[in-house]
């Protein structure tokens, strides 16, 4: 029996309900803290593994997106305004109505951009930005988009790193919490945590739907045809130029919501989520969890993030990473989750089976 | 103002020449297995830390010569490991694969020696120590850089031409299933470049280190960086290489003294991006070593 996609997202939900459940139970509620900052980071996978399963296309430079994301939306919501509100573009953004006036850590007021003006500014920098690099990337193939996406996120890493007003190596601190309706708000306060965990899960669910539905539909065919033989799938009319482009950018757009949603949660950015090894982890994750399969990368991408959050890899976490893409690709280049070990048992069997019959 | 110049101009040939000679290895790789090595600049890295290592209990020139031979053993573990026993990997798995090397090798260096910056003592004198050339002071080390890798790149080139082991790599880059056919042991000849790539930039890693200092990250820099001059030079050529890397080296010096220092390697990566995006096959290359 197959269960459509709406039926897979329900059983998610169901699952992701399920854990917060359990987790109160025990009476281990801050480990949904951990849970929330997976799912951001999961909704990265999740667009890393369409470019990678479906179209194909290998990019060490998504933390570089999600950085961006994230940055934009920091500088935007913390940045003092007041002392330019001469300026016209100020002015005139204040009489919109994109400013606000909100006190500071030492009661002082602060006239800064409004988080959801600042989110939709975050994203469309994010967008603009993997247009103008993926039109030139996507046109190349193999390693010359690995070494180019490097070259992109190595920018970002660096700018992050040796900009005075972005924070340099300390990144940005203090940003305010992100207003949702209904009071609640998107902040790293333990009084909403179980909130902020269905607001994170929630925000998966709805990736994850956008991507089984283009995956099962026309586009996802095509993506696939790419994926089998860029050539072949341009033969036969696929315009895969604009197929791969559009699927870099969104899975771009999805790793930089991940970013301002992460930054409002943990109420700051640093210059680590722009590093080449967080691309890699991210690479890493959607190997494992099989390339060209989203539930496989999304449940890798939950479980790998939380033990590394919650610490369980030690010193050894760059390196259990690395030996996770090494021993992959070696061994299982589908996925974890395509060894068939039913299969591989039966084989095994049949084979001393024989050796014995030998013997006998 | 001229001796100004002139020290920059020193500046960017030395790492330029680094540069060089990481994307010569890139090149030799390459050829033999048309895959890129994305663990190119932990051979450098090595290099420099086990020359680091070993020069406290030895002389100078005997710790370059083990640390060298070292590295060229881990070169060989690489291929022996993780490269030789896959039949016919995508391009993609070969990428993964050299990246997780890298993170592995990289995480092994951190694990043995730690965050701290090292660097090996002056071959000659000290680090005040300088010769006047053209009215600049030039460290004498700078010197030893550039002369040993010129040296390093003429005995490659010549290693290339004219032995016989140079001309059966040759032969297994241009066409792999003739060379085999001619009864060449192509499997043992990519090994060899591996080992030959390694021992190459473990030799660059340990002339630099009293300039550049070693740490166990730099591979990721250099890597781009070899990466970007293999490109500029068109893939697969080595002096087209050398000169770009000299290019590049002389860019980037005279990019820091009007910017920021922190933006040196955004520089040089926009200047790769800028190639990869007009001229993916390279500035000066005349024969394209091109597979798709």
């Amino acid at each position: 029996m197959t269960i459509n996609r709406y039926g897979q997202v329900a059983i998610f939900l169901a699952c992701a309900a399920g854990l917060q459940l359990a987790a109160a139970a025990a009476g281990k509620g801050f480990l949904l803290t951990q849970l929330t900052m997976s799912a951001y980071y999961t909704l990265v996978v999740v667009g890393m593994s369409l470019l990678m399963g479906y179209a194909g296309q290998i990019s060490l430079g998504h933390a570089g997106f999600f950085a961006v994301g994230g940055y934009t939306s920091a500088v935007l919501t913390t940045l003092d305004l007041a002392p330019h509100r001469g300026s016209p573009l100020v002015a005139g953004a204040e009489r919109l109505g994109l400013l606000l006036v909100r006190p500071d850590l030492y009661g002082g007021d602060l006239l800064v951009v409004r988080p959801v003006v600042a989110c939709a500014l975050a994203i469309a920098l994010a967008l603009v930005l993997a247009v103008l690099v993926g039109i030139p990337v996507l046109k190349l193939k193999g390693h010359y988009l690995a070494m180019a996406t490097l070259g992109v996120g190595t920018i970002v890493y660096s700018v992050a790193l040796g900009t005075q007003w972005l924070g340099a190596a300390d990144g940005i601190a203090a940003v305010p919490p992100f207003p949702l309706p209904f009071g609640a708000s998107v902040s790293g306060r333990p009084d909403g945590r179980i909130v902020n965990y269905y607001v994170a899960v929630g925000l998966l669910g709805a990736a994850m739907l956008l991507a089984l539905n283009l995956v099962q539909a026309r586009v996802g065919r095509a993506l696939r045809a790419i994926h089998g033989a860029e050539d072949a799938a341009g033969a036969m009319g696929v315009d895969t130029a604009r197929l791969k482009l559009g699927t870099f950018v969104l899975s771009a757009a999805l790793a930089a919501v991940a970013g301002v949603f992460l930054t409002h949660f943990n109420g700051g950015i640093g210059p680590a989520e722009a590093s080449v090894m967080r691309s890699v982890k991210y690479m890493a994750i959607v190997a494992v969890g099989g390339i060209g399969s989203l539930w496989g990368s999304l449940g890798m991408s939950v479980a790998l993030t939380f033990l590394s959050l919650r610490g369980y890899f030690g010193v050894y976490d760059d390196v259990v990473f690395g030996a996770i893409l090494v021993g992959i690709m070696l061994f299982a280049p589908q996925g974890l989750l395509a060894l068939e070990p039913r299969r591989a048992l039966a084989a095994l069997r049949a084979r001393l089976r024989r050796a014995g019959g030998q013997a006998g | 103002m001229s001796a100004l110049f002139f020290q920059y101009l020193m500046a960017g040939l030395t790492y330029g020449m680094i540069y060089a000679v990481v994307g010569m290895g890139f090149n030799i790789i390459y050829n033999a297995t048309g895959v890129i090595n994305f663990a190119q600049g932990e051979f450098v890295m090595l290099g420099g830390m086990i020359a680091v290592t070993l020069v406290a209990y030895l002389p100078l020139p005997l710790a370059i010569v083990l640390a060298v031979l070292a590295t060229m053993v881990v070169g060989a573990l690489v291929e022996l490991l993780f490269i030789r026993w896959l039949t016919s990997p995508s391009v993609l798995r070969m990428i993964i694969i050299t990246v997780g090397v890298s993170i592995l090798i990289r995480e092994a260096a951190l694990l043995i020696w730690g965050q701290n910056v090292r660097a090996l003592p002056y071959f000659t004198g000290t680090e005040i120590t300088s010769l006047s050339i053209g009215g600049a002071r030039v460290s004498p080390q700078v010197v030893w850089t550039l002369a040993a890798c010129s040296a390093l790149v003429a005995l490659t080139t010549a290693f290339f031409r004219w032995s016989s082991a140079g001309k059966q790599m040759r032969a297994c880059a241009s066409n792999r299933v003739a060379a085999s056919l001619c009864g060449l042991p192509t499997r043992n000849l990519i090994t060899a470049s591996f080992v030959l790539s390694a021992g190459m930039g473990a030799l660059a890693g340990c002339v630099v280190s009293p300039i550049t200092y070693t740490q166990y990250n730099i591979g990721t820099g250099l890597a781009i960086k070899g990466f970007t001059v293999a490109i500029l030079g068109g893939l697969g050529s080595s002096l087209a290489a050398v000169t770009a890397g000299l290019v590049l080296g002389v860019f980037e010096a005279f990019a820091v003294s009007v910017l920021p220092s922190a933006y040196k390697d955004a520089v040089s990566i926009a200047l790769l991006l800028a190639i990869l995006f007009l001229r993916p096959t390279g500035l000066f290359a005349a024969r394209v070593a091109y597979r798709p």
